[in-house]
């Protein structure tokens, strides 16, 4: 997700953004999958690495979303954010002797994730982070762990099936997001909302036709209103999430990429989808395939 | 730049967007804000009461809030679902427009001096027919500089629906700041000089009526 600084001023400055429902996510049953944290874990680091210093510290700061429901939500009320990049940032702090209770959890909005990269506010980012050139230039990014595309959210009794139909529909997302451009090169008439909450609004309520982003922000609002929403139409574009990190400290690619890999393998992967995204009835799907790291 | 002006169709589909909220809204306004200005000048006391309960209610409430209501609040309890959202737009701006012509008008309404109403009344007029052919002429004609800025500010007030679904001039502004961020600065400058030639459209209209009402005195 693409969204430009001035969107972000604006949201934030907005009335509209605070009045905005904010759903149910943060549910209480469960709390996420149940991690095997090392002991003893910096000694497998080599001395000087940064997960030495992490493992040493028993601490480290993960930056997640905390406004998309199945991928990292916090609820006003809640402890910790919930969704699957909370999820994989447990599975990393775990590796390295990190319980989950010991995660410093940090509120990162779109635009200033690699701003908190480069300055250290936090040392890893797991927020729906699309790895791009652009982004790599400046930030580390390893993965993806997770491959989603965009995709249209509708009313469980919507006739949109595919992308043909929507033109000539009306169809929300964020204004200033990649996303709304492409619906309208699709020939739909694109709704611009400030926040997503808004425009899951607007299709619930039967003002728009259709809601479309990333399919896994999606899901995670369809999971929220199994019986009301779907999605719908194969992903029509790639965005590939990666967790980002300072290019300081260029050899945690690797750890974060091996441990993701072993996730993956042991099953971890898979239950981290099941309990977040899983919830809107989706499949799981088979894991991505990692990039090497340079 | 280039990508401004290669895809220079959507600005001009977005100013067009702009103008048609401006007109629409603008027209509402003028007659909800007369009616409101009747209102609270007028001899039935509810009456007075509900248009000064709806000027205060209104015009202390931001714009932002009102498009709030009518985009999220209305639709969610049902209302407006099916309404178009050019509909929509016009409703938010004209019913936040509405008080600001009613008090410039009744501005107007109090310089027109008292004699006047009294006489009208005295030769049998109803207050209806005291307001349309003796009052209201005259208050209009002490209105215009007033009412044109509050219908300037309403045209630029229409920026605000950019963000409730409306792809008008200030949404692709932003589209296109989005799409080009080296070249911010440039755009900025070329939706600001839209704005600026539908807002001085106004301007020169307003001058030209005070131009033709004078003569008319």
């Amino acid at each position: 997700m693409r969204l430009n600084r001035l969107k972000v001023a604006a949201a934030a400055v907005l009335v509209a953004s605070t009045l905005a429902a904010c759903g149910d996510a943060g549910n209480d049953d469960d709390k996420g999958i149940e991690v095997d944290v090392k002991t003893d874990a910096a000694s497998q680091f080599d001395e000087g690495t940064r997960m030495r210093e992490l493992a040493d510290d028993g601490n480290i700061k993960i930056g997640v979303k905390y406004d998309q429901p199945g991928i990292g939500f916090k609820g006003a009320t809640d402890d910790a954010p919930a969704g699957f990049d909370p999820e994989m940032g447990k599975v990393l702090a775990a590796s390295l002797g990190i319980a989950p209770e010991d995660i410093t959890w940090v509120e990162t909005i779109s635009a200033n994730r690699e701003s908190f990269l480069q300055k250290g506010e936090v040392d890893l980012v797991i927020a729906s982070y699309s790895i791009t050139d652009e982004r790599k230039q400046v930030v580390g990014q390893a993965g993806p762990y997770y491959v989603t595309g965009q995709q249209l959210l509708v009313k469980s009794d919507s006739k949109i099936a595919s992308l043909d139909d929507v033109k000539g529909t009306e169809v929300c997302s964020v204004t200033g997001s990649t996303s709304l451009d492409n619906i309208e090169k699709a020939g739909a008439t694109p709704r611009g909302f400030d926040t997503y909450s808004e425009c899951v609004d607007q299709v619930l309520n039967g003002s728009v036709d259709a809601m479309t982003t990333d399919g896994a922000i999606l899901l995670g609002y369809a999971a929220e209103h199994p019986d009301e929403l779907k999605v719908v139409v194969d992903p029509f574009s790639e965005e590939r999430y990666g967790v980002g990190y300072s290019l300081d400290h260029p050899e945690m690619c690797q750890w974060i990429e091996d441990t993701i890999k072993a996730a993956q393998d042991d099953g971890d992967w898979a239950k981290a989808f099941e309990v977040t995204l899983g919830k809107s009835g989706v499949d799981t799907p088979e894991p991505p395939a990692m990039d090497p790291c340079a | 730049m280039e990508d401004v002006f290669s895809h220079f169709d959507l600005v001009l589909k977005a100013f067009w967007l702009t103008v048609q909220l401006a007109f629409l809204s603008g027209v509402a306004a003028l007659v909800l804000g007369t009616a409101l200005a009747a209102m609270r000048v007028g001899p039935i006391a509810v009456l007075r009461w509900v248009a000064a309960t709806y000027v205060t209610l209104v015009r202390n409430t931001p714009l932002l809030v009102m498009c709030v209501f009518v985009f999220f609040a209305a639709p969610n309890v049902g209302l407006l679902t099916g309404t178009p959202f050019l509909i929509k737009g016009t409703i938010a701006v004209s019913l936040y427009t509405a008080p600001f012509v009613a008090e410039s008008l009744r501005s107007g309404v109090n310089a027109v001096p008292l004699g006047q109403a009294e006489a009208a009344r005295a030769i049998g007029m109803t207050f209806g027919q005291n307001m349309r052919h003796v009052v209201l002429p005259q208050a209009f004609r002490a209105s215009v500089p007033p009412l044109a800025s509050t219908l300037i500010a309403m045209t630029k007030n229409t920026s605000v629906v950019a963000v409730f679904g409306l792809a008008e001039a200030t949404f692709r502004m932003r589209y296109f700041v989005n799409r080009n961020a080296d070249d911010t600065m440039l755009i900025f400058v070329i939706f600001a000089i839209g704005y600026i030639v539908l807002v001085e459209l106004i301007s020169l209209g307003a001058v030209g009526l005070e131009r033709r009402w004078k003569a008319a005195r």
